[in-house]
């Protein structure tokens, strides 16, 4: 496992103070900074509006960024393309819209991986190694699958490329409580199969009883962070955030 | 948040007689709560609706009625019908068959337009507010009976310049009661999706309706916000109007809901008074989520959950389609030895 | 090189009732995209029903002047009803393509040899405006505006397009300020959400279609007015860019933005053309000469319109938050 890191040192994700927003003037993100291990599981949580979709999305080049660093394996690719960070390595998985409706899975799939179109069937077989039930169904249009089915396809087209660290925003969203605990299960192994892995979630609780270490996001900036045991234990987060789910539980 | 009194016209347009909503302890099922039982006081009836896509009855609900001035929420797996029964029966789709009635009067073919002018709103799962739009004229929208809106009055001011002002009071006091009256100026695309929902939820209560039919209210709205919303709920029903909502949360449910009915696979599985579903076990296992108290970072908390998804019918563990999942629970000898470490105790 | 005179003919731009004509027309265009997002791209079929349904009622017919151009409203609604029925209810793209065939349509039945003796065809009508300047209250003789010299139907054609500008303006702002404009803006954004809130959308794009579609009739009617001819060539789709242009860049969303894009556009135009010819005439420029000069300015409308899509899509007037488009 991975000793303390100094700045930097051998992270596989380190962003710092970053200033972000969709809107010239309206930032959403006022300076935050996170860091990934290789192999780690990275939560993000965080009240709506605190800018944790804002985050993944500036990483990926999605959201301009107004000041600030994103450094992935040791290159500086702040502020570069989406499809740049594809072949660094970096897998990116939407909340919504994250799927081409008019293609079959399989086309999805494809789509994944047009950079590497050779090496198709044997991705494709590794990812439906993951997911099955996408191998089986192979053929039918993305477009009439149900919203959980979507969060699988767009999971498995992120993972084609074999990326080394994958940004995953709300992955458990609208999904029932047995497909949200699939879900969790599934991002579990894949970052134990060296994945490195950041994710936003709404889920609180699930989330951080996964993640390896966890980051509070409030306001656009990185409030308070910690492995997940301590913050699902820590009472300022409990208050801030868990709220009421924290009393019925 | 007002109490009607026994002389009060409610808002809604209905008497309130001298029942206060909140506190009325008669039964709402006139027999054993069964699916498809027959409620005392229905104000939905939908019977035979069926919905098909490519070969699937996505809705297939034989018998169903909505009980007036009770809170019900509509609950289910994924892919059970819930949005899609929504929409045939507020006018967005076609069934391929099936009749329903809203107090009484028959919804068969009746365009979504006219469904909501009778009384029976809905909001959406991905809110439907307009961006471009300030917020109070998004909740002057909504309001009904302005003479305004017709091409033929539209040039003259005075014919519809007072029930204008009033909508605007009216939509002033929503505003309020929601906590959004500063933003009352504001373009509504800048309001977080939290204050969308709300926004969604104050300007359907603008047509006064009957039956308030909300999708998913609480899908991505922050938990701080999860409280008053369902306090918003609440308040529908002490102000006379009967509210029928899909939900996944829980607490939402066992909260706020006087009768659940429980959908699966397009048909009605179960329907009861929220204690009673949650007990029955079919239901509890086809997804309530017992597997929630499952604490996945204790140290055997992984294999505990796999197990118990394996029981489930819901879940691809235990079945060909598990993929990555459950691999844990069938290898006994040769593990790694790290696994089932806990390892977030770990360096 | 006379810049007095170059200036001065591009300032009578401003008050020329072919400026009048675009700014109606595209005024109707503000009521269709702007504030209902209805695409249409056939507002040169308008015009050209507008245009000549006046000069055949009045040729063909013998219609007085009123009759005519009552005549030439209803077959604008007609027209209109008969684009509405069977694309307001599909997606708005199917709209916008139907909308291109049918002023494509309109303009080859106007051009055909078969009609030659109702519709003139390719060589057009002329000699219908009699009715119109037979009204003409202003006396004989010139009349001196300081930049320009008019006669007097130079006149009364500028009087009476204004005046239908401007009334049609304020009908328009009074439409968009009612509630009845409010369903309409809700219409561009969601449709679905309006219809969830009681409104019959499909009864309000057609309303909103017929009337847009009537500035465009009345805009080809005054169009014809002032050399009283109307010819099929004139109502290509070229003319419906160039309306739409007049749009965008005066705001698509706005009341005035019509008025100020149309204004601007063709002072542009003639001062582009002024400057150009002169500047060959001249002797300056030897590069090109001047009937190439004359296919260059619309390459520069072209190059403008895409200029303003990038950069200031919401034109000189209109409000950014508002942007149909984004």
């Amino acid at each position: 496992m991975s000793q303390q890191t100094p700045e930097g040192g051998n992270a596989v994700v380190t962003v710092t103070d970053l200033v972000a927003g969709y809107l010239p003037g309206v930032n959403i993100l006022n300076g935050c900074s996170i860091e990934a291990r290789p192999g780690e599981l990275i939560g993000i949580i965080g009240p709506n509006g605190a800018g944790k979709s804002t985050l993944l999305k500036a990483m990926f080049g999605l959201v301009k960024i107004h000041s600030g660093k994103v450094v992935v394996r040791g290159r500086d690719i702040t502020g570069l393309k989406a499809n740049k960070l594809v072949s660094q390595g970096i897998g990116f998985v939407p909340q919504t819209n994250n799927v081409f409706a008019t293609l079959t899975i399989e086309e999805n799939m494809q789509m994944g991986m047009f950079q590497r179109p050779k090496d198709f069937k044997e991705r494709f077989d590794f990812v439906t190694g993951i997911f099955p039930e996408l191998g089986k169904r192979r053929q039918q249009r993305a477009g009439s699958l149900s919203g959980g089915e979507r969060q699988m396809v767009a999971m498995g087209r992120a993972l084609m490329m074999d990326p080394a660290v994958l940004l995953l925003d709300e992955p458990s969203a609208g999904l029932s409580p047995v497909k949200q605990d699939e879900t969790f299960l599934r991002v579990h192994e894949i970052n134990r199969a060296g994945v490195s892995v950041i994710m936003v979630e709404q889920n609180a609780r699930r989330c951080l009883q996964i993640c390896d270490r966890a980051y509070v996001l409030d306001q656009g900036r990185d409030a308070y962070t910690g492995t997940g045991r301590e913050l699902l234990k820590d009472p300022k987060v409990i208050q801030l955030y868990l709220g009421t789910l924290a009393e019925s539980a | 948040m007002a109490n009607p009194t026994p002389d009060e016209s409610g808002t809604a347009g209905v008497r309130t007689d001298a029942v206060d909503y909140m506190t009325d302890t008669r039964p709402i099922a006139s027999e054993p709560a069964a699916p498809g039982c027959r409620k005392r006081d229905p104000i939905l009836v939908a019977k035979n609706v069926t919905r098909a896509f490519g070969g699937i009855n996505a809705v297939d609900v034989e018998y169903l009625e909505v009980p007036r001035h009770k809170i019900t929420a509509l609950i289910g797996p994924n892919g059970a019908g819930k949005t899609t029964f929504f929409n045939l029966l507020t006018g967005f789709d076609q069934p391929n068959s099936g009749e329903w009635t809203f107090d009484g009067t028959s919804l068969h073919g009746v365009p979504s337009y006219k469904v909501s002018r009778m009384g029976m709103v809905r909001t959406f799962q991905l809110t439907k507010v307009m961006g471009k739009l300030k917020v109070i004229e998004n909740m002057r929208l909504g309001a009904t009976r302005q003479e305004g809106e017709k091409l033929s009055k539209a040039l003259f001011k005075n014919i519809w310049g007072g029930r204008e002002r009033e909508i605007t009071r009216h939509a002033d006091g929503l505003l309020e009661k929601f906590k959004l009256d500063t933003k009352r100026e504001d373009y509504a695309a800048s309001l977080s999706g939290g204050q969308r929902k709300l926004l969604e939820m104050a300007r359907a209560l603008m047509a006064d309706p009957k039956l308030v039919m909300l999708d998913e209210p609480m899908a991505g709205v922050n938990p701080a916000l999860t409280q008053s919303l369902l306090d918003h709920v609440r308040n529908l029903k002490s102000e006379g109007m009967t509210v029928l909502f899909v939900e996944h949360d829980m607490h939402m449910v066992r909260n706020i809901a006087d009768w659940v009915v429980v959908m699966a696979e397009g048909r009605i599985v179960a329907e009861g008074p929220p204690a009673e579903v949650m007990k029955d076990q079919a239901v509890i296992d086809a997804y309530l989520g017992a597997h929630h108290d499952v604490d996945l970072g204790a140290a055997e908390g992984i294999e505990v959950l796999e197990h118990q998804l394996a029981q489930d019918k819901e879940s691809v563990v235990g079945t060909a389609d598990e993929g990555i999942l459950g691999h844990g629970i069938t290898e006994q000898d040769g593990r790694d030895p790290d696994e089932g470490r806990d390892r977030k105790d770990a360096p | 090189m006379d810049f007095l005179n170059i200036l001065s003919g591009a300032l009578g731009e401003i008050i020329s009732p072919t400026t009048a004509a675009y700014a109606l027309a595209a005024l109707g265009l503000a009521l269709h995209f702007g504030y209902t997002g209805l695409l249409n791209f056939g507002q040169a079929g308008f015009m050209a029903m507008g245009a000549y349904g006046f000069a055949i009622a009045t040729l063909t017919f013998n219609a007085p002047f009123w009759a005519a151009v009552l005549v030439a409203l209803a077959c604008s609604v007609a027209f209109a009803f008969l684009l509405g029925i069977p694309t307001l209810r599909l997606r708005a793209d199917y709209l916008s393509i139907v909308t291109i065939a049918a002023a494509e349509v309109i303009r080859y039945i106007v051009t055909t040899n078969q009609l030659t003796d109702i519709t003139g065809s390719a060589g057009g009508l002329n000699g219908f405006a009699g009715g119109f300047y037979a009204l003409n209250p202003f006396p004989e003789g010139t009349y001196n505006l300081g930049f320009i010299t008019l006669s007097a139907r130079d006149l009364w054609v500028r009087v009476v397009a204004w005046s239908v500008v401007a009334v049609c303006c304020f009908i328009v702002w009074l439409l968009v300020r009612s509630p009845w404009g409010r369903v309409l803006k809700g219409i561009r954004e969601d449709e679905n959400a309006v219809r969830s809130l009681g409104k019959n959308v499909y009864s309000y794009k057609m309303q909103a279609l017929i009337i847009g579609g009537v500035f465009g009739s009345l805009a080809g009617i005054l169009f014809t007015l002032p050399r009283s001819s109307v010819q099929p060539a004139n109502y290509g789709t070229e003319l419906t860019f160039f309306l739409w242009t007049c749009l965008l860049l005066g705001g698509a969303a706005t009341v005035l933005g019509p008025v100020v894009g149309a204004m601007l556009f063709w002072v542009v135009l003639s001062l582009t053309q002024g400057l150009l010819y002169g500047a060959i005439g001249a002797g300056y420029i030897t590069f090109i000469s001047i009937p190439q000069a004359g296919q260059l300015r619309y390459i520069m409308v072209g190059v403008a319109l895409m200029l303003l899509m990038i950069f200031r899509p919401q034109g000189l007037l209109g409000n950014k938050k508002e942007l149909v488009y984004s």
